[in-house]
């Protein structure tokens, strides 16, 4: 029974992954660029959910709201600061990698001079009796991760196959300049898209915070690794690749976690992404997208 | 023995089958048109003789050895060079260092060599430097030698991508649409360029075009392709006057 | 020299004064005693950045990928270099030389296990295999006995001895000089030029006969010993190593020199590792906000000059020259046209 543990363990942190996942999929599904500073984004929505939970003292419902609106906000202008204006002018890929990692570093360093390195605990949030299946018993953090990643899941399938603005991100996932000459303001899209990923890396952090209580500026690095490399083996681009890419990578950690070491874990990813990579590099379920010659 | 001979070459694209049945054979000296309405597969030939996309089936011969499955700059290195419908050149690199880098794979000079400027650079550079002028002045760039790529007027750049391909020594010369964007004058003066190497480099010549008179005037051979198919061949008359031909391009009736 | 212009020699004899000038004047500075060996340690410690700024370079701007973990060759460099001559029983003398050696290989050699799959992959990709690369290297070295852990090695020796600094500046200034003359070198051959068709198009080259994998390799190879020689310099500098100096901090900084110089110019190379090597010296009190203020500068340098300083181009003390006299020449046409 302690394997099922395990499994159920490694979805609810793998639900938490998934979330991420999204954000960079349907980022790089629009603009095709690897945000780097999507990990960070967590961060900032788990420092926000701190500012207003613990620094102000207002309700619980507040600080998720406030993480999660800031952080649409704050993709947003993200994505029109530092990157909007090379995309706009069709900029080499190395231009863009490179103001990413700019942003990811100016993140990480910002919230470290405003709050110091040090880690700041986050008290529980959401706590009510654990599930009992038998002998499997599964604690409310992993119930409210993995509730909350399906019902994000489902709400963004809604969103991008039903809604107009979803139209209008797989338009312009398919060809920018069509979807332009169709009418489609691309620009207004692709803001409408980082912001989206940000909000719900946000719900990602609020629940990260749940499940492991203590918050660092760095702790977007290896999260927001964690969560790429789900993205890449679901195949990047792909919303439900990027869920089952969560799951299983989630599962991988916790097992290993389990059963091998600790202290493997991060290895592992990175395994994982360099297996991929080899492997197969559009992943399970992405496409494969070539240059036109 | 024809120098490029391709047999029941195809090409599926998941489900879609945008070759089928592709044969045609070019000899020594020859220059043959590949003409056909936009999307018929024209660049796709090019892309599978290049090894751009792997055929899913049928044969490519090279003097008689098969390329299938070699690597673009292996196919290269055998004789086959191509040119791009929409240009690849090395912008931000001089006319002639765009030539030179085409000749790289004839030089023998190693890194040691090249970084310590040894006796085997200083020879081979000369060398290739001479032959790169010759070539650029063929085309009348010469004297853009050492302006960057990317400032030569579009018509310039073609014959710049031509003199390219051409450094590459090939025995089978692939232009995909030379002459697109240039107004009569220069399509004149690019066909006489063509006919010009064709003679002095003994290559046999395959391109792709949408000016009818550039291809009726030049070439020996014409294959029309259509959805993938080749719907006719033959001599520019043969042709300019097949029904299929025409409704093709008038979209039948 | 036989086939060389005028104007290329005097080009060249001219940078070679330049050099020779700047070396006797250093040290004999230096020997004197009139720069301490705090300046010294700052001026060993230019030369060794501009060394690292130029094989970043190489792979950056020369062959135009992103590479993040430039930092983990250093780490290797350096370790292999210090390990050397720690154990082996040979006077430093000989030791030392072989012993940078001996880094810049055994970083190629990752170079080269690195190399092979991850240049196969998109530019994205790459940037973060790299960056894993130099993550994984340094959790490596922090568990491993042989490198000591965390703690890492102490005790690495350096020529220099009390009275006599010059031999660390000699050593750093004409590995420096070198490493830029064989850049400038390598770009200027067959070799780098096929490089740089890579960067402008890899389609095209393919198409033009070369062999990009092998290219990409050769660059990011050559690029990776370099920095492992430079990081075997670094360990006899500052003669104590630990993981914690090569981390990502360290490539991100090498990067920015890079990216400000101008991806693609050597001389924008060196004049931005003199730059951000002596201001965050002299803006010592700042430095809890470096990495902001670097973050900061790529961000600006790639929204409003994505050519950085010098761009592609090269500062030329003879084009400089040149310049003015022409800008005069031109000055007194138009005079006398309005005349």
């Amino acid at each position: 029974m302690d394997f099922f543990t395990q499994i159920i363990n490694g979805l609810g942190i793998g639900s938490i992954y998934a979330l991420i996942a999204l954000g960079y999929s349907m980022v790089y599904g629009i603009v095709q660029l690897i945000n780097f500073a999507h990990g960070d984004i967590i961060m900032v929505g788990a420092y926000v959910v701190f500012v207003v939970l613990v620094t102000l003292n207002l309700p619980l419902w507040l600080a998720v709201l406030g993480s999660i609106i800031f952080c649409g906000l704050a993709g947003v202008v993200i994505e029109r600061v530092a990157y909007h204006r090379l995309l706009v002018h069709d900029a080499p890929r190395i231009s863009l990698l490179i103001t990413a990692i700019g942003v990811s570093i100016f993140l990480q360093n910002l919230f470290q001079l405003l709050f110091g390195s040090d880690a700041k605990s986050m008290p529980r949030m959401f706590t009510f009796s654990p599930l009992q299946l038998g002998a499997l018993q599964i604690t409310s953090s992993t119930l409210l991760n993995i509730a909350v990643s399906v019902l994000m899941m489902a709400g963004l399938q809604l969103l991008v196959n039903k809604s107009k603005i979803g139209k209008a991100m797989r338009a312009t996932s398919e060809d920018a300049g069509a979807a332009k000459l169709m009418g489609i303001n691309t620009n207004t899209t692709i803001a409408f898209t980082f912001g989206i990923g940000s909000a719900l890396a946000a719900v990602g952090a609020v629940l990260y915070c749940n499940t492991y209580p203590q918050i660092k500026p760095i702790m977007g690095g290896m999260l927001g690794l964690k969560a790429f490399v789900a993205a890449v083996l679901g195949g990047i681009g792909s919303i439900p690749g990027a869920m089952l890419g969560g799951y299983i990578l989630g599962v991988a950690e916790s097992l290993t976690n389990a059963y091998i070491s600790s202290n493997l874990t991060d290895a592992v990813v990175f395994g994982i992404l360099i297996v991929v990579l080899l492997v197969k590099p559009t992943g399970l379920l992405g496409k494969n997208v070539r240059e036109k010659v | 023995m024809s120098v490029l001979e391709t047999k029941n070459l195809g090409i599926n694209f998941g489900g879609l089958q945008a070759l089928e049945d592709v044969h045609f054979s070019i000899n020594e000296g020859e220059i043959i048109g590949l003409i056909g309405p936009n999307g018929a597969g024209k660049t796709t030939v090019f892309n599978l003789l290049t090894d751009v996309y792997m055929p899913t089936k049928g044969v490519i011969e090279l003097d008689g050895v098969s390329i299938v499955g070699k690597k673009t700059y292996q196919i290269t290195q055998n004789g086959i060079a191509r040119t791009f419908q929409n240009i690849r050149l090395f912008k931000d690199v001089s006319v002639i260092d765009n030539v030179k880098i085409a000749m790289n794979s004839e030089m023998k000079y190693s890194v040691l060599s090249g970084i310590f400027r040894l006796p085997a650079y200083r020879k081979e550079e000369k060398e290739i430097s001479k032959r790169a002028h010759e070539l650029l002045k063929v085309f009348g760039i010469d004297e853009n030698a050492h302006d960057y790529a990317k400032n030569l007027p579009y018509g310039q750049q073609r014959k710049l991508e031509i003199a390219r391909a051409l450094a590459t020594n090939p025995r089978v010369l692939l232009l995909d649409e030379p002459a697109a964007g240039m107004n009569p004058t220069e399509t004149r003066e690019l066909m006489e360029t063509i006919m010009l190497i064709r003679d002095k480099f003994k290559i046999a010549i395959l391109l792709i075009e949408h000016d009818m008179n550039f291809v009726m005037g030049i070439c020996e051979h014409i294959v029309v392709l259509d959805y993938g198919r080749i719907i006719a061949e033959g001599s520019a008359e043969d042709v300019r006057h097949d029904p299929k031909v025409i409704a093709a391009y008038l979209g039948g009736e | 020299m036989a086939g060389m212009t005028k104007k290329k020699i005097i080009s060249y004899v001219t940078n070679l004064a330049i050099v020779l000038i700047l070396y006797f004047l250093f040290y004999f500075l230096i020997r004197q005693g009139v720069i301490n060996s705090y300046y010294s340690d700052l001026i060993n410690m230019v030369c060794i950045n501009v060394i690292l700024a130029v094989s970043l370079n190489m792979v950056t701007g020369l062959l135009g990928q992103l590479v993040l973990g430039h930092a983990g060759f250093m780490l290797v460099g350096a370790y292999s270099a210090a390990l050397f001559t720690l154990h082996i029983n040979l006077p430093l003398v000989v030791a030392f030389p072989i012993g940078l050696i001996i880094g810049g290989l055994v970083a190629a050699l990752f170079g080269m296990i690195i190399g092979i799959p991850a240049l196969r992959l998109r530019g994205d990709y790459l940037a973060i295999i790299t960056l894993g690369f130099g993550e994984i290297i340094r959790v490596i070295a922090n568990n491993l006995t042989i490198t000591n852990g965390a703690k890492g090695l102490y005790g690495v020796q350096s020529l220099n001895s009390r009275q006599n600094l010059t031999p660390m500046f000699t050593y750093v200034f004409f590995i420096a000089v070198f490493v830029i003359f064989i850049n400038f070198t390598f770009g200027t051959s067959r070799h780098g030029r096929a490089v740089i068709a890579i960067r402008e198009d890899e389609i095209a080259a393919e198409a033009s006969g070369i062999h990009t994998t092998y290219y990409k390799l050769l660059a990011f190879v050559l690029a990776a010993f370099i920095a492992g020689v430079a990081g075997g310099l670094f360990a006899h500098q500052i003669g104590i190593i630990d993981p914690s100096k090569f981390d990502f901090n360290r490539s991100v900084e090498i990067l920015v020199m890079v990216v400000l110089g101008g991806m693609g110019s050597i001389t924008g190379s060196i004049i931005a590792a003199v730059v951000l090597t002596i201001l965050p010296e002299a803006l010592r009190d700042f430095a809890d906000y470096r990495m902001l203020l670097y973050s900061i500068v790529l961000i600006c340098v790639m929204l409003f000059r994505p050519t950085g300083l010098l761009g592609r181009s090269e500062f030329s003390l003879t084009k400089f020259v040149d310049k003015i006299k022409s800008g005069g020449a031109k000055k007194k046409q138009n005079v006398g046209k309005e005349g």
